[in-house]
């Protein structure tokens, strides 16, 4: 099976939440609907063989503008993966369900895109920020992000612009 | 005059100087890479132990020297302190490699990194480096010890007699 014959089997059997084949190099992705992307990916997951989901990330588009989730579902019996990416509003609560009731790899992966990129996954069962501290103000994969001046009392910047020391912090 | 009658005179700074310095505990505490090359330093072939150094303690209750080995987050700084605090007088800080001296690679751009763990605490040696060689480590075990064995530890602010004010 091939990239092509995935696109057909899907974009048959969801003819609204396929939306385009992206021919990105080097590798080709599927835009799929926000709507749509749970049951694609059962579908693929119990009539296709994808058995795995590799990865889940985000991607932040200013030029677009949009928020885009992407999912690697994986296939060892197919040895081949599919990038699908979900493409949102470029707003704080643009939200994607969740894939962690299909893929239990899926978690984590979610939290981190919702602690880089503030994107909501509804229906997640642990839904809150994974690396950064849980009051960590603000997404820092986001291309319009700020580095704070100072987090609990700590200067973050080795130095500032005007020259004001930074050192002492929690001492 | 057997020889089981000798007389040693020395003083106290001395007897407990050369007891701290010659046993320093070190706390298991690894952040990232340069754990690596501590582990390394810790192992047979640098063989740590050389210097009295090599029992690396699980709690911090029962260590005297903190080697901050890797990439200090901000998250992580406020644990660093509390471990700190938890150590018992009299402590050290080794500060290894470049993140923790100053921020390392991440100096510019690391929004969550804290640029020094001099910032929460008092470091006594800087290991320069990324990550420092064994040899490296060992050498700032070296230069604290010799920092040890000229401190009042009597009656300095370090010492267990300290004169009450």
């Amino acid at each position: 099976m091939t990239f092509d014959d995935v696109f057909s089997k899907l974009s048959a059997k969801f003819p609204k939440g396929i939306l385009a084949k992206e021919e990105t190099k080097p590798d080709a992705s599927i835009k799929v609907d926000p709507s749509a992307i749970h049951e694609v990916l059962k579908f693929m997951r119990d009539e296709l063989n994808f058995e795995t989901l590799h990865m889940v990330s985000g991607v932040d588009y200013p030029s677009l503008p949009a928020l885009c989730v992407v999912y690697h579902p994986g296939s060892y019996h197919h040895k081949m993966i599919v990038p699908l990416k979900v493409y949102l509003p470029r707003t704080d609560d643009a939200k994607v369900t969740s894939v962690t009731d299909l893929y239990k790899a899926a978690n984590w992966h979610e939290r981190e895109t919702y602690d880089m990129f503030g994107i909501q996954f509804l229906n997640h069962p642990d839904h809150r920020r994974i690396l950064c501290p849980e009051d960590w103000k603000g997404f820092p994969l986001r291309k319009d992000y700020v580095t704070p001046d100072y987090y609990n009392g700590m200067p973050v910047p080795l130095y500032f612009e005007d020259g004001a020391p930074t050192e002492g912090g929690a001492h | 005059m057997g020889p089981g009658d000798n007389v040693v005179m020395t003083t106290m700074d001395d007897v407990l100087n050369w007891g701290r310095s010659n046993s320093l505990w070190p706390l298991t505490f690894g952040l990232a890479c340069c754990a690596i090359e501590m582990m390394a330093t810790g192992a047979a072939d640098y063989d740590l132990e050389r210097f009295g150094c090599g029992v690396f303690r699980a709690t911090p209750r029962q260590a005297d020297l903190m080697i901050v080995a890797g990439t200090v987050t901000l998250k992580m700084a406020s644990r660093i302190r509390m471990l700190y605090e938890q150590m018992p007088d009299p402590k050290w800080v080794i500060s290894m490699g470049s993140c923790s001296n100053k921020g390392g690679p991440y100096w510019q751009e690391g929004y969550h990194v804290l640029k020094g763990v001099d910032r929460v605490v008092p470091v006594d040696i800087y290991v320069p480096g990324c990550p420092p060689r064994p040899e490296t480590l060992i050498e700032a075990i070296m230069m604290l010890q010799k920092k040890i064995k000229v401190q009042e530890a009597a009656l300095g602010p370090l010492g267990f007699m300290r004169k009450q004010a």
